[in-house]
Formats: structure tokens, sequence, C-alpha cells
């Protein structure tokens, strides 16, 4: 078992206002006190030490966070990141200047498009539910310059919750449907919502079950029938590479995770880098600037009359981008298919493992994601799966993704990834089948182990305390 | 992979070879990964590195390029702590109790982000300034009921861009107000009217603005617009010396927080901060740090208010936003706390001395003049007298990176070039920069 120190750290924003003195600001705009904390750096550095202390990473143990792709981020991504050849350039700098940049970023969206089967790749938006967003601006501008205003999305109701918060950031009405009984997309209710107002149907597959629907090229069929468009959320892309593409199942469009799939580091929620593939009709939608190679040199375009324009400044995520790019290198086609291989090999085998002490509904097999169920502990000793969960920490695991999907009853989503080995996740397995077996106080009481126990989050939600300022202002 | 291992794990789920795990997989969507052969560590490091050092970056070359990304010393501290592998190989922090580091962390950001620009409350980040504009513009139009988001004639094409991409399907349309030809400061009366002809749903200021303006007349919007919420998008390394927006009665702050603890990097990792008063909390979009109490009453923090977010509200959510730039917030509040209160002030006015040292430099040049009659951050536009594209392309020959061409951001500027100095520039590079000019005009 792991043990975290637990001694509240103090607050160090908390600080004494100062003068801030003369300077030669315009008189209305002269800033008269700041608050911020003067202290040595060496009692900054020993400070976040001890904040890092309390955190826990991929680098600590087992992060089988369901749907997040927790997978080891390799450190000669870092390295490669952090060369001043890559940092210490301007985003406006003329081409000439930055050739190698343009050609990483050239060769990684010829890359993603061949890793997906699509025809052309955006690296602009910075994370996966950006991604999102920029594809449904970019059905909206195909279908109206085919003369349609379409003004539905449809989604299943397993969809990770981005999938239709993005739709209708982009101004579309979500129609969610339900999940047959065996968890894949029911066929029949999705004929019978898509119309000629139909915009697109957003899919993940395998999806949030870890099941891999087989019915993909009638569900595309169905869709396409109506002139809408197929889009794949590509969060789960980690179950299928060198198995399947979305390109092969009919998707139209797709975005990718590259803090998931392609191992750069989440970062604690961030930077992340969420490219967008498309088939060859929705290239001349792409935002701008477009990344052109004419004489074997390499140009950005920004003169793109159909694209939607920008959806952030500049041109993406670059430096997460670069990540992806080394571990897509070092991987090639083998190494990708393998990682697919060892992912659904390890959530599988985890999966068989769990049997004893809980219940994974929705069929045996399952790709790189599973769902299990602790509504029997729930119903038998009052045990929920958040409990379940607080108490893994105990054990130095971190716990799943918990109640989600909501199609499962007290929901376990696991997603191991291809870095667990065996004896790691035999104990795993272990812990969790423990758990199930002890008694409710034992459970309740976790974590017992962590910097502070149980958080009080309906507290956090009451008094609204967001920043030391607010909390000055309010003493 | 060790061989033996996966048999016995295929062995325990009953298969005889990886091709089991695939049999939901129909063989009408089979296909295989064409992407080339894996390479050896080494190989993979050093192909990237001799692609990359094709780049000539702005230690190569002095570099006047700013509208957004700016390079300034980052401590060696800022790269030490981000480094740290609990905080950066960590997920979104969804299990408070293994992630109090983190929390605590985004938690002395958003203070940091509170402190300078006035405000009550922050999220723990959005993508860039362009995407918190767009946000800031989709909550105005939560917080009150007009269709017409107001901002200034002259903003950078990239946020304009970002914006009106937010603002899709929601009803606002884009309105502008003019600046002075003169001072580059905004034009008061444009704003008055606008909000006077009704159906303002929000106002949009920058400070400095697109010129690196510290536009006094910033301060005088807020008695004119009543009720309209306001918007300020701020440089946060200028706020140590300038009012915050809360000061000067702004209910939303925005700003690019690059400039804090992050590298340029082609415009990567960028860092959108955004604040708001403690009224506007429930309809602002992003992850919210909040303090509260463990089950013993120690004190403890956790991610808040999550009842406005895509993973509960779905298509209700406040914004769609999930993974934002945590490890780049968390840079900007070590980059904060290193160089603390003193440092911050210091490297705020050597901004300013920079600059108003480079223009004084560019008033003697013949072929240049300096546009506006203003108080500069440490960012000024200038006139050329010959065609920008050509002068930059002239001065990068002679070993100097020049301003950015204003043409396609600002209307009737083709002619002008916005120039950007930090304290990483020495005299030296200015004097490059003005002998160049000498040389091409």
């Amino acid at each position: 078992m792991f043990k975290q120190s637990r001694s509240p750290v103090r607050v160090i924003t908390d600080a004494p206002e100062a003068d801030v003195g003369s300077t030669d600001v315009p008189d209305e705009l002269k800033r008269k006190s700041l608050s911020l904390p003067d202290i040595p750096e060496s009692e900054a550095v020993r400070h976040y030490t001890r904040l890092a202390s309390m955190n826990f990473g991929v680098d600590n143990g087992p992060y089988p966070l369901g749907s997040c792709t927790m997978k080891y981020n390799p450190k000669y991504a870092d390295r490669i990141a952090s060369l001043p050849s890559a940092t210490d350039i301007h985003p406006y700098q003329d081409d000439s200047t930055v050739q190698g940049t343009l050609e990483m970023m050239y060769d990684m969206e010829r890359k993603l498009a061949s890793i997906s089967g699509m025809d052309a790749v955006t690296l602009q938006p910075a994370a996966g539910a950006h991604g999102e967003f920029t594809a449904m601006l970019m059905v909206r501008a195909y279908h109206r310059s085919n003369g349609e205003e379409r003004d539905e999305v449809i989604v299943p109701d397993s969809a990770h919750g981005t999938n239709p918060a993005s739709a209708a950031m982009a101004g579309y009405k979500v129609i969610e449907i339900p999940s047959a009984s065996d968890g894949s997309v029911d066929t029949d209710a999705l004929k019978a919502a898509v119309s000629k107002r139909t915009a697109a149907f957003m899919l993940t597959n395998p999806n949030t079950l870890g099941i891999f629907d087989k019915n993909i090229k009638e569900i595309a069929k169905a869709v396409h029938n109506a002139g809408a468009l197929m889009y794949y959320d590509g969060a789960n892309l980690n179950a299928i590479m060198g198995i399947s593409s979305p390109g092969k199942m009919n998707f139209d469009i797709v975005h990718f995770n590259i803090h998931k799939t392609f191992a750069a580091p989440h970062g604690g929620g961030g930077p992340g880098s969420g490219p967008v593939g498309v088939k060859k009709k929705l290239i001349p939608f792409l935002p701008s600037p477009i990344i052109k190679k004419a004489d074997g040199k390499f140009v950005l375009e920004y003169d793109n009359k159909e694209s939607i324009g920008k959806v952030r400044a500049f041109h993406g995520n670059i430096n997460v981008v670069l990540r992806g790019y080394a571990y897509i290198l070092r991987m090639g086609s083998e190494g990708l298919k393998d990682a697919t291989v060892r992912a659904v090999l390890n959530s599988n085998y985890l999966k068989e493992l769990l049997k004893d002490g809980y219940d994974i509904p929705y069929g045996d097999l399952k790709k790189h994601e599973f769902v299990a169920s602790a509504s029997r502990l729930k119903k038998e000793k009052g045990i929920k799966a958040s409990d379940v969960a607080k108490r893994m920490i105990d054990f130095g695991i971190h716990p799943p993704t918990v109640y989600f999907p909501m199609l499962v009853d007290e929901a376990l989503m696991f997603e191991p990834t291809e870095d667990c080995s065996k004896d790691e996740l035999d104990r795993m397995a272990e812990a969790l089948n423990d758990i199930a077996k002890e008694d409710r106080e034992t459970v309740l009481r976790a974590p017992r182990n962590s910097s502070v126990s149980r958080v009080d989050e309906t507290k956090a939600a009451k008094d609204m305390i967001f920043s030391t300022r607010y909390l000055r202002r309010r003493q | 992979m060790d061989t033996m291992e996966k048999g016995r794990m295929l062995e325990r789920l009953g298969f005889s070879s990886d091709d089991d795990l695939f049999s939901d997989v129909p063989n009408d969507v089979r296909t295989e990964l064409n992407i080339g052969k894996g390479m050896s560590e080494m190989d993979a490091v050093h192909k990237i590195e001799r692609m990359l050092s094709k780049n000539v970056t702005v230690r190569d070359m002095p570099c006047f390029m700013g509208m957004g990304a700016y390079s300034h010393y980052i401590p060696a501290a800022v790269d030490h702590i981000t480094g740290i592998s609990e905080f950066y190989t960590s997920y979104t922090p969804y299990q408070p109790e293994m992630s109090q580091g983190m929390l605590q962390a985004l938690f002395e950001y958003q203070s940091v982000v509170c402190e300078l620009t006035g405000m009550d409350a922050a999220n723990s980040s959005m993508y860039d300034c362009s995407t918190a504009l767009g946000e800031a513009a989709r909550m105005c139009g939560r917080i009150s009921k007009g269709k017409v988001f107001l901002i200034p004639g002259a903003l950078s094409s990239e946020r304009y861009a970002v914006l009106n991409n937010y603002l899709t399907g929601t009803g606002i349309r884009i309105s502008t107000y003019g600046f002075d030809k003169d001072t580059g400061s905004l034009i008061p009366d444009d704003i008055s009217s606008a909000v006077r002809r009704g159906d303002v749903c929000g106002i949009y200021t920058e400070i400095p603005n697109l010129f690196g303006c510290l536009d006094k007349n910033v301060a005088s919007i807020k008695p004119l617009i009543g009720n309209v919420p306001l918007v300020m998008g701020v440089n946060p390394l200028c706020m140590s010396i300038v009012r915050s927006p809360g000061d000067m009665g702004a209910d939303i702050a925005i700003g690019e927080g690059q400039p804090l603890g992050t590298r340029m990097g082609f415009g990567s990792p960028l860092l959108g901060m955004f604040a708001c008063r403690q009224e506007h909390i429930r309809k602002m979009p992003g992850r919210i740090i909040g303090m509260t109490n463990d089950s013993d009453g120690n004190r403890a923090f956790c991610m808040t208010l999550q009842t406005r977010e895509q993973h509960i509200r779905r298509s209700s959510a406040t914004s769609n936003i999930c993974t934002n730039e945590a490890l780049t917030a968390v840079a900007a509040a070590v980059h904060v706390v290193t160089l603390g209160a003193e440092g911050m002030i210091s490297v705020a006015k050597k901004n300013m001395e920079r600059a108003r040292t480079l223009m004084s430099l560019l008033s003697k040049v013949k072929g240049v003049e300096i546009v506006f009659k203003n108080t500069h951050f440490n960012e000024f536009p200038i006139r050329l007298s010959k065609d920008v594209a050509t002068v930059n392309r002239e001065l990068l020959k002679r070993g100097v990176m020049g301003g950015v061409p204003l043409k396609g951001h600002v209307r009737g500027m083709d002619d002008c070039m916005l120039i950007a100095t930090t304290e990483m520039h020495s005299d030296d590079d200015h004097k490059r920069l003005v002998n160049g000019l000498r040389e091409v005009l």
C-alpha cells in the first residue's frame, strides 16, 4: 500500500498587499497595490515539490481511467518537445525559417490520415472536444455548400458527454437515441431518427462499453442514405489501430486525441491536441492555414475560400503534436498494432479476473475498455461505485472512471491500456476483488493513505471559494 | 512484449491467438497500418532533431514579432516544476484525494489570475485567448439578452475568426467600434452610441490593445454602458502595474497567459485565462477548482460546480471544454510565484522601457513613422515607406526578423507592421533592427 503525507500545505498566493511604486503608466490606468507572494525561490520549489508528492501520475502507478487512455508517456518525446528548435520559434515567422516544424506537421498530417483512413488532417484543434466542435463547424459548412441547412445531430446515449455538448455549441439540436439491449447502436431507433434534418451521427466504435459495433456498415449506410455525415469520436482509437480504421468503417470525419492514443502526457488536464481527419469531400472546409509542399519546400496557405476559418490562434498545440509524432515514428505500423492488441488483451484479462467480485454486463468480448458494475455490492452491503473507487486509492491504484456510461448502474469503467504488465493487472484485480469482500465500514472510511481523506464536494459547491482574493474579501 | 506472459493471459481467456480478441470486428472493416517501420529511440530522436534543426529560432536571430505570442525569459524553476512527473503525467483531477497537488497548484493559479485581473473567480484555463474570447461572448449571451457583441475595430484576425466560429448557432452578431487615428485609443462615443441603439449583449476591450497601447479610455467605458456586461482582455505581464479589469468595472476578464511561463513554440501551447465576478460564476465555462474540507475537517481542494459541464449536463452544458491547458496554467502560476510581486513589476517596467527605447531609435530612421502618440507596453505599430512584406524579406537577409504585418488584421494599415520588444532584446538586437531598416528603406 502506498502512503502520502497528511499535513496541509500553505496556500502561497495568500499574500499581503504591496505598493506598486512609480511607473510610466498613464494616471487613469496606474495600479496602486499588488498582492502576490514574494518568497525565496528555494521556498517556491519546496512548495511545489511537496504539492507534487500529493499527486498521482502515470509514472506513479496504474491509472486505468476509462476513455482516458492513460498510457505511459515516453521520455524521448519530452526531450524532443523541449528542444529550443521546437520551442523558440514565433508562429508568424517566415515559412523559410520554420521548415523543420512545417515538415513535421506535414508528415504528421499524412501519418494520422493513413492511420485513420482519411484523406486530409488539420492539427489546429487544441483538445478532443475542440476537435469535435471543429468537425461540427465543418459539417455545417459542407451541408451549406450543398445548399442545405440541416439542424440536427444524432448521438447514442452511450456517447461521451463532449459529443452532445460540441454539437449543441455548434448550434445543432441534439437527438439522443437509446442503445440496443446488447449495448450497440439500436439500428431501428437510428433509422427512425435520421431524416433530411440530420447533419451528422456521432459515434465512437468501439463504444464506451468497450463493444465493437458489428453493424457499423449498416449504420453508415442508413446515415449516408439520409444525406448526413458519419462522425468518429477518436477517444477510443487505441482499440483498433492496425485492425480497423474509421475510414474503412465509412466514417467521413474523425478527431484524434494525441494526448491519449499517441502517448502525449495529460498534464493534469492539458495541454492536449485534437486533430481532425476528413474524407475528400470535406477537405475544402478544413481550418486555415493549410500546409502545402511545393518544390521540396513547405508553405502555409491562408487563402482557402470555403474554409471554416480558425478555431484557435495560430496552428494548434504543435508541441503536443510533436510528442505524438515522435511516438508514431518510434512505433511504426507494427508497434501501433502491438499496442492495440496488448491494450485489448489487458482489458479483457482484467475483466476476466474481476468477474469474481463484480458484474460485467453487455457481452463478454471487450475492446480496450470495459464497464464493471458495483450494483451487487450496493444491494448487498451498501457499497457504491464511488466507495470502491476511493478504497482503490489506499492500494496505490488510480480509480477507474465512475458513473459513466449511464447505461450501467454503479459503473466502474476500466481502461488499463497496453502499459500494464500481467503482474500489475493481477495485483489490481486482487485489490478490487478484496475490496468486494471487505466490510462496509472499511470501504466507506477510505481513503486513509492519501494526503486527505474523503473530500467534501458538496461544501465546495456551496462555499464557492475559487481564489485567495475572494476568500480574503469574504473574511 | 513478453510472449510467454501474453500466452498465459490469452490462455486465461480461453483464447488461442490475438485474432480471438478481435473476432467481433467484421472482415469488411478490417485494414492494416501502412505508416512504415518503427525505429529505435536513438534513430527517432536523431531524425526529429535533424528535421527541427532547419528552423531558425529567435535565439539565432532577433525577432520582433508578438501579437499574441511573445518571447520572455522563463525562470529555470518553471521548467523544473512542470517537469515533475507527478504533475505532468496525471489526468484531470477527477479523484481529489489522489490529486491534491495539482488541485492546489490550479487553485493557486486561479488565485494569481484573480489577483492580476481583480476578479473573484477564475476557471483553471481555456485553450487560448481567442477561444476564451469566444466563450466570453457566449457567456455574455447567457448573462444578458442582447444579440450584438461589440468588439474593437482593431483586433487580431485570429481572435476575430475564432470568435466568429464560437458564435455559430447563438444568433449573436459581431459589431465593431473604432479607434482614434492619432492615438490608437478607442472612441468612447462609438461605444455609447452602440449601447444607446440597444441589443448589445456584451462589450470587449483589450489592455494593452492590438497596437500595444495602454489606452486610458478603457478606464472610462464602464460609466457609458450601464448593465451591459464588459469583457476585458489583458496581457497578464503588464497587470502588475496596470489597473485590473475588476477595478475598471469589468464583469469578465480574459487573457493570453503564454507570456507567463510558456515558450512561443510556434504558438503552442497557449493559455486562455478566464475570470469573472462572483455573481456570474454559474454561467462560466470550464473547470473550476474550489476550496473545501476533507472528512477529518482538514482543508482540501476539488473540482466543483461540475453541473455546468459537458460530462454531467451534456447538450445543455455551458461549454464542451474538457481537456484544457492545466500544466500551462501551473507554469504561469510558478512563473509569477518565482518572480514575486517585485519581479513581476520589474519585468513589466523593463518591457515598457524596451518599447520606449526602440520607438525612440526607430523614430529617427528615414522611412519609418511611429503611428500613434500613446503609451505602449511592449508593442507598437510603425508605418513604412516601402512594402511591408518586401521589407521583412530584406530584413531576414540581414539577420533580423521584423514585426508582424498589420495587413489582414486592421483595415487601412497595410503599410504598417507591429513591432514587439521584450526584456529578451538587448540594445544590440535593437541596433540590428534599426540598422537593417536604415539599409532597406
